[in-house]
């Protein structure tokens, strides 16, 4: 107890310079992908719709308990039914539901269009890392949490978090794809059932031992990108980042050419 | 157990308040001693067993939610292993949804359906002693898996295998917790089924039963029809891990989907299972402080045996991310935004009966309202789920954890803690201390939201749930969230100290005891306490 009470002290003495620089996040940052950008033009469609219906009806209820309130004197009426307005309450609602349905609709036909890919990786999730294999192209390896975030994650390391670059969403080895390519992921598990994620690309899908699941994405942006394991999947779930590099497609040649080299290097010398 | 037995029971000494007392007999009383509480028999000694032990756990599940909220107050890990993280988040759950909301509202059930229906007592009392007495060594069980080799289930409280299969010794004793859970829960269920069938006063058609009724008798069949689900599903898992059995195995021709197909085929009933009760209860309360009849009773019905039934066909969207077919996907989805509609329907109906109504805010009430805007802001972040593409966004992160405890805490238990403040003093006889419960509902609803808002910040910025530790980007809301927590968990001492105070202390309660608000039902027209049988004699209703 007196542990939580320190700690909660020196918590938040130590915030109050970092409170300038603070990430106050409050949305879903738009992606990268074609996919990114549709999911989030319908997560912003549906939350302006939920906001609008809460402004009409949060409005009716503030506005009940501000007229009708006994201590100003008000009388009750005495109606219980109106089989009109509660016509007009059960269609409104399901001519919005369709409306909603439609696009939502579309862009799940477009994420389930896996086909024409000019490249496919497999992902397996093992516990708590994972496995990238570029089918057919002869390069595959393991990705593992960074050295750095996993020193400091442990257990009163004395390590501040703060301290370490992109703590807990950094490894080893990423996965390096083009820019521009559609990608093909195929998804399996090598023990539990773990989830593949990178927000900036709008997708996650459950990688399963024993089945194979797939997914895609095209970025349009040179650059890193990371993600987490979004399945439990025990101990060290929170500690397998997925961390993908999108290059442009000369440099992720000549990196795939280093990569194959390595291997046969590799296996020459067994 | 002697601080409790003033509670419920009409002091032979007491003036003689009630017509009904008149061929009361002395040996209908209740028992001396713990013989009255273990062979209880009767449905308000046993609704206040439900009703404490609910309170107990929910104070069991709500430490450990402290002790999830602590190691998250900041990034980095300081108090626990990841292992016991895990096993906190799952305890919590199970502890929460099993210990603490489904027998809170089992001892409500078995409080008021008699009072209600015009009954002396439930109908099967012997097995309303069974069903209550299960729970204390279910949940023995369930609390011992912390002391075992291996530590207590982290798997979540979903148990998903493979994953689930990987506990240690704890893993038999959660299995036959859960089927305990189960017995329990079916066995209240039947007598709640059979008591409102058969022992409704004469004239009280289905039509004229109260809400709450009405919600507690569809409830009870959800429980029926899905508690047995769960119980094949965790026995399978059971076989797959000591008999050879492959049900989720791949490598035996199995698969792990499977598994939570049927798990959230009972799942997702259970979450209206553990929501419709609290509608029961807010569609009593907001007509009694607004002063006016409930708006629309006829399709207040209707909405919750239509949202009862689309409970059985959307379980799969709370596994969108488990790759099916295009078609399955879409199907689900539908039929999930469809609930919206009847659940639109109750939010409507009740702010139409607040709607040029007199209303006051006595604490129930408060509670009531606190209801009515959070859980409505609970089902917007449902209906955001819904959308599968949106989904794959939302899915496994922190902003499914505020919707659902949107829908659960402001919801599920803001609709049992106005029941409390609601019908305690015609338990108790004693009037509670209304400063105080007011305090109580403003500290609970400002927290809550202090607790919970912030999430659906962490959750669309990327934070997956179920991680002990996070990204730098996460540290701020996470403090604003845990230091949410750590103000509700103190908040519902208050709520405690007044159940406990009301037992044995305060003003006299009338029998309306709402006088001012001049609430229906049969159950306002008994003596407050109300007496230990009940209706003996069956009251006739017009």
């Amino acid at each position: 107890m007196v542990k939580i009470v320190k700690c909660a002290l020196a918590a938040v003495l130590a915030s109050l310079p970092a409170a300038a620089f603070a990430a106050w996040e409050l949305n879903m940052p738009v992606g990268v992908t074609e996919l990114s950008r549709r999911i989030h033009a319908l997560h912003m469609l549906i939350l302006w719709v939920c906001i609008l219906i809460a402004i009409a009806v949060f409005g009716v209820m503030i506005y009940s308990i501000v007229k009708f309130r006994r201590s100003q004197g008000a009388v009750a009426a005495s109606f219980d039914h109106s089989t009109r307005a509660e016509i007009v309450w059960t269609v409104i609602p399901i001519v919005i539901l369709v409306a909603m349905a439609v696009p939502a609709a579309a862009t799940l036909v477009r994420i389930e269009d896996t086909r024409n890919s000019d490249l496919t990786v497999k992902v397996t999730g093992y516990q708590w890392r994972w496995h990238y294999e570029y089918l057919e192209r002869n390069v595959a390896f393991f990705s593992s949490l960074s050295r750095d975030s996993d020193a400091a994650r442990q257990l009163d390391s004395g390590i501040d978090p703060e301290s370490v670059q992109n703590y807990l969403l950094d490894v080893d080895k990423p996965l390096v794809v083009p820019v521009g390519k559609k990608v093909r992921v195929l998804l399996t598990a090598g023990d539990v059932i773990h989830a593949w994620w990178v927000p900036a690309f709008g997708m996650k899908k459950d990688a399963i031992p024993g089945f194979v699941n797939e997914l895609w994405f095209r970025a349009d942006q040179v650059g890193i990108y990371r993600g987490q394991c979004a399945e439990l999947c025990g101990r060290d779930h929170g500690f397998m980042p997925v961390v993908v590099d999108v290059r442009s497609e000369a440099d992720f040649d000549s990196w795939l050419k280093t990569q194959q080299d390595n291997t046969k290097t590799a296996s020459a010398a067994e | 157990m002697s601080t409790t037995s003033s509670i419920a029971h009409h002091h032979p000494a007491e003036p003689v308040r009630d017509h009904h007392e008149d061929v009361h007999h002395e040996d209908h009383g209740p028992e001396k001693g713990w013989r009255r509480w273990v062979f209880a028999t009767n449905h308000k000694d046993i609704g206040t067993m439900y009703l404490l032990f609910s309170l107990l756990m929910f104070f069991v599940g709500g430490t450990m939610a402290m002790v999830i909220r602590a190691e998250l107050f900041q990034p980095g890990l300081q108090l626990v292993d990841p292992m016991f993280f895990n096993s906190m988040t799952s305890m919590h759950a199970l502890i929460m949804i099993f210990g603490a909301v489904m027998p809170a509202f089992v001892g409500l059930a078995n409080w008021m359906i008699p009072l209600q229906v015009g009954a002396p007592d439930m109908a099967l009392p012997r097995m309303n002693n069974f069903s209550f007495w299960i729970l204390p060594f279910a949940f023995s069980l369930l609390l011992g898996t912390l002391l075992v080799p291996g530590g207590a289930p982290a798997g979540g409280w979903t148990m998903y295998p493979p994953l689930v299969l990987q506990t240690g010794n704890a893993f038999p004793m959660l299995i036959f917790a859960v089927h305990l859970m189960g017995a329990s829960s079916i066995m209240g269920a039947i007598n709640v089924i059979v008591t409102i069938m058969n022992m409704r006063a004469p004239g009280m058609s289905l039509l004229k039963m109260p809400m709450f009724v009405w919600s507690w008798l569809i409830t009870a069949y959800l429980l029926i029809a899905v508690m047995p689900v769960l119980a094949g599903a965790v026995t399978m898992l059971l076989t797959d891990h000591y008999f050879g059995t492959t049900f989720f195995e791949a490598a035996g021709g199995g698969d792990p989907v499977m598994f939570q197909h049927i798990f959230w085929f009972f799942g997702h009933p259970e979450v209206y299972i553990m929501i419709l009760p609290a509608f029961g209860i807010v569609s009593e309360i907001i007509p009694t402080f607004s002063r006016k009849k409930l708006f629309g009773y006829d399709s207040m019905v209707y909405a919750i045996a239509s949202i009862a039934f689309l409970s059985f066909i959307v379980w799969a969207h709370h596994m969108f991310t488990v790759g099916m077919p295009l078609a399955g996907q879409l199907f689900f989805m539908l039929a999930t935004m469809l609930i919206a509609v009847p659940t639109g329907v109750k939010v409507f109906n009740w702010t139409a009966t607040m709607f040029k109504g007199s209303l006051s805010f006595e604490p129930p009430m408060l509670f009531a309202l606190s209801f009515l805007f959070l859980f409505t802001i609970g089902g917007f972040s449902g209906l955001m789920l819904a959308i599968v593409p949106a989904d794959f966004q939302y899915h496994d992160t922190y902003f499914v954890v505020a919707h659902f405890h949107y829908v659960l805490v402001p919801g599920a238990v803001f609709g049992i803690m106005a029941a409390v403040y609601y019908w305690l003093p015609k338990w108790t006889g004693h009037m509670y201390n209304m400063k105080l419960a007011k305090a109580h509902f403003w500290l609970s609803t400002i927290f809550v939201n202090v607790l919970f808002f912030p999430q659906h910040f962490l959750g669309l910025a990327g934070m997956p749930r179920r991680i002990p530790d996070y990204n730098t980007q996460f540290a701020d809301w996470n403090m604003i969230s845990s230091i949410g927590a750590f103000g509700f968990g103190l908040s519902q001492l208050l709520f405690a100290y007044l159940i406990f105070r009301s037992m044995r202390a305060g003003a006299p309660a009338t029998d309306k005891v709402w006088d001012d608000a001049k609430p229906h039902g049969l159950e306002w027209t008994l003596s407050s306490p109300a007496p230990y049988h009940s209706f003996e004699t069956a009251p006739e209703v017009k």
